[in-house]
């Protein structure tokens, strides 16, 4: 459980982020270009003279918000496609798998592309390109474990006392659905920071000047070989975020499922 | 086995056909007039209708999408609106290195991936079982364009060893390969691991063992070969990630493949580009994926597909 450790303390130092961090954000001093680590700015200063500590503190305000929206947009969505899916069968099955199949073959973070390069970017589209990103994986998941359920004789039971289909769906098969559906949403918490911060650094994704990681990184280019450290702390934050969500998603399915325990 | 690959093929028609509605659709999404967007803000009218008639834009959109099926069938994907050259010529130019790329990274991270998971298989719980197994989940929890930066700073800027950027040799492509392959590695290792893992299981592995087949045979000889089929399909998919990651990679070594193209594409809002390029790669992955799994049935002569 030492991914549910690394993320809750994600969670708490993007919550206190305005308490904790030491200066603004997005004030920096021109005075104050490019500080190696000091104890007033532990971790450097970036080209602008700003905090780097305190825009990363920042930047996990936003790494959260990205996160959480388009992760419970996927949810949302996927669960709603992958229930009918799984659930009814038959063309609204051929039809949802087909389209599903159709997202998966723009690999990676191409999708994403794909969205941004007609919608724009800014926060708000990276977090509709990340979440229809996720939205054929979480669809498939759920169709998957509907499928299963859907034959187990606790539902024919109940169908065979009278319950109607979305009682059927809401009180057997979604909270039997839950085990796969927490461990999907830990773990594509983190594919989901990748695929935004990928779409920052490429310049397609949040803007300068905020303090979001893959455009910190994106800055920190330049200024590689003479102040390596604004890039440093940006990916590690990245790493370690996205490292507890894997942590935690790994350690979910082996609690709530032990069949896939080893 | 013949039927399955045809029927496989034909499954192939439908998610074709919707990669190019959503290639052809893109230019629909966007906001505005796409004859204004292709010819740009200040486009008089005369040009304008040019642009319409060029394109076939005033004709209803689901003669359109037929028309850009019939041009794509047969290669033609318009013209670039930046360089006036056609995106056939330019996807010619930048797929064959992006493919280049990609193939040496998953033969990278094959080879590593495979080794460790065999290691780490065979000494399970030991000491480089943990290792392996952390070093994994590291492995596909870095963000790759950080992890590009921190190679191109040890191994180009500190130690000298490789160039950090450009073509032409071979040299230019191993750090780009290594770090693009970094998260492949780690997902062929796990599922090396595992895969060998269950095959070490089976009772035909305890006969060999109690035959007195030496380890390094049961497991080189009698398990890897099994183990091996699961691992296939990671291959393909995995080839195919690489093709999304190379867009990254080819951004932080500056590096003249399809994923530059497509980045460069969109900030210059040059949509026949970027239709394109997202046809092609998508096109591309799907049919790796048909190889994988026709190599998969091929391998595994217990699963009959009908």
């Amino acid at each position: 459980m030492s991914g549910g450790l690394v993320v809750a303390l994600f969670v708490a130092l993007a919550a206190l982020a305005p308490v904790l961090a030491p200066y603004e954000p997005l004030r920096g001093r021109l005075d104050e270009r490019l500080l190696p680590p000091s104890t007033g700015h532990w971790f450097g200063t970036d080209e602008l003279g700003r905090d780097v500590l305190s825009r990363v503190l920042y930047g996990a305000r936003i790494s959260l918000q990205i996160q959480v929206a388009a992760v419970g947009l996927a949810l949302v969505l996927g669960t709603a496609l992958g229930v009918v899916a799984g659930y009814v069968g038959r063309w609204p099955d051929m039809l949802i798998m087909r389209i599903v199949d159709i997202m998966m073959a723009f690999p990676g973070i191409f999708l994403a592309l794909a969205i941004i390069a007609a919608l724009g970017t800014g926060l708000g589209n990276v977090i509709i390109a990340s979440a229809i990103f996720l939205v054929p994986q979480f669809a498939r998941v759920i169709r998957g474990s509907v499928l299963t359920l859907k034959e187990k004789e606790f539902v024919e039971a109940a169908r065979a006392l009278g319950e109607g289909d979305v009682s059927i769906i809401v009180r057997y098969l979604l909270p039997n659905s839950l085990a796969p559906i927490i461990v999907q949403t830990s773990l594509r918490m983190a594919t989901v920071l990748l695929t935004a911060s990928g779409l920052s650094f490429l310049g397609l994704g949040v803007q300068p000047p905020s303090p979001e990681w893959g455009a910190m990184l994106s800055n920190a280019r330049a200024y590689m070989i003479t102040a390596p450290h604004v890039a440093t702390v940006p990916g590690l934050a990245i790493m370690l975020v996205v490292l507890g969500f894997n942590l935690l998603g790994d350690g979910l399915r082996d609690a709530l499922d032990p069949r896939l325990r080893e | 086995m013949v039927v399955y690959v045809l029927r496989r093929i034909l499954l192939l028609v439908p998610v074709l056909i919707g990669v190019s509605l959503v290639s052809f659709g893109l230019l629909q999404l966007v906001p505005g007039d796409p004859a204004l967007i292709l010819a740009g803000e200040e486009a008089s009218e005369e040009v304008l209708n040019r642009i319409r008639q060029e394109y076939g834009l005033n004709r209803p959109l689901p003669v359109q999408f037929l028309a850009y099926l019939r041009h794509a069938a047969v290669g033609d994907l318009g013209i670039s609106i930046q360089s006036r050259q056609p995106v056939a010529t330019l996807l010619a130019q930048r797929v064959p290195f992006t493919l280049k790329l990609a193939f040496l990274a998953i033969l990278i991270s094959a080879t590593l991936g495979v080794v460790a998971g065999i290691v780490a298989a065979t000494r399970r719980n030991s000491a480089l079982d943990m290792a392996a197994l952390l070093g994994s989940l590291v492995g596909i929890s870095l963000p790759i364009f950080w992890l590009g930066l921190l190679a191109i700073l040890v191994f180009s800027v500190k130690l000298r060893w490789l160039p950090s950027g450009g073509t032409g040799t071979l040299a230019h492509l191993i750090l780009p390969a290594l770090v693009l392959g970094a998260a492949s590695s780690a997902v062929i290792a796990r599922t090396t691991r595992a895969s060998m893992l269950e095959v070490l299981r089976q009772d035909y592995v305890r006969t060999a063992r109690a035959k007195g087949v030496s380890d390094r045979l049961v497991v080189y000889r009698h398990a890897l070969g099994n183990a091996m089929i699961p691992i296939l399909t990671v291959f393909g998919l995995e080839f195919g990630y690489n093709l999304g990651g190379a867009v990254l990679t080819e951004t932080v070594f500056s590096l003249p493949g399809v994923g530059r193209l497509i980045v460069e594409g969109i900030f210059a809002r040059d949509y026949p580009v970027v239709q394109g390029a997202l046809l092609i790669v998508a096109t591309t992955f799907v049919l790796v994926n048909l190889l994988t799994d026709v190599a998969y049935a091929y391998f595994d002569p217990r699963i009959h597909y009908n």
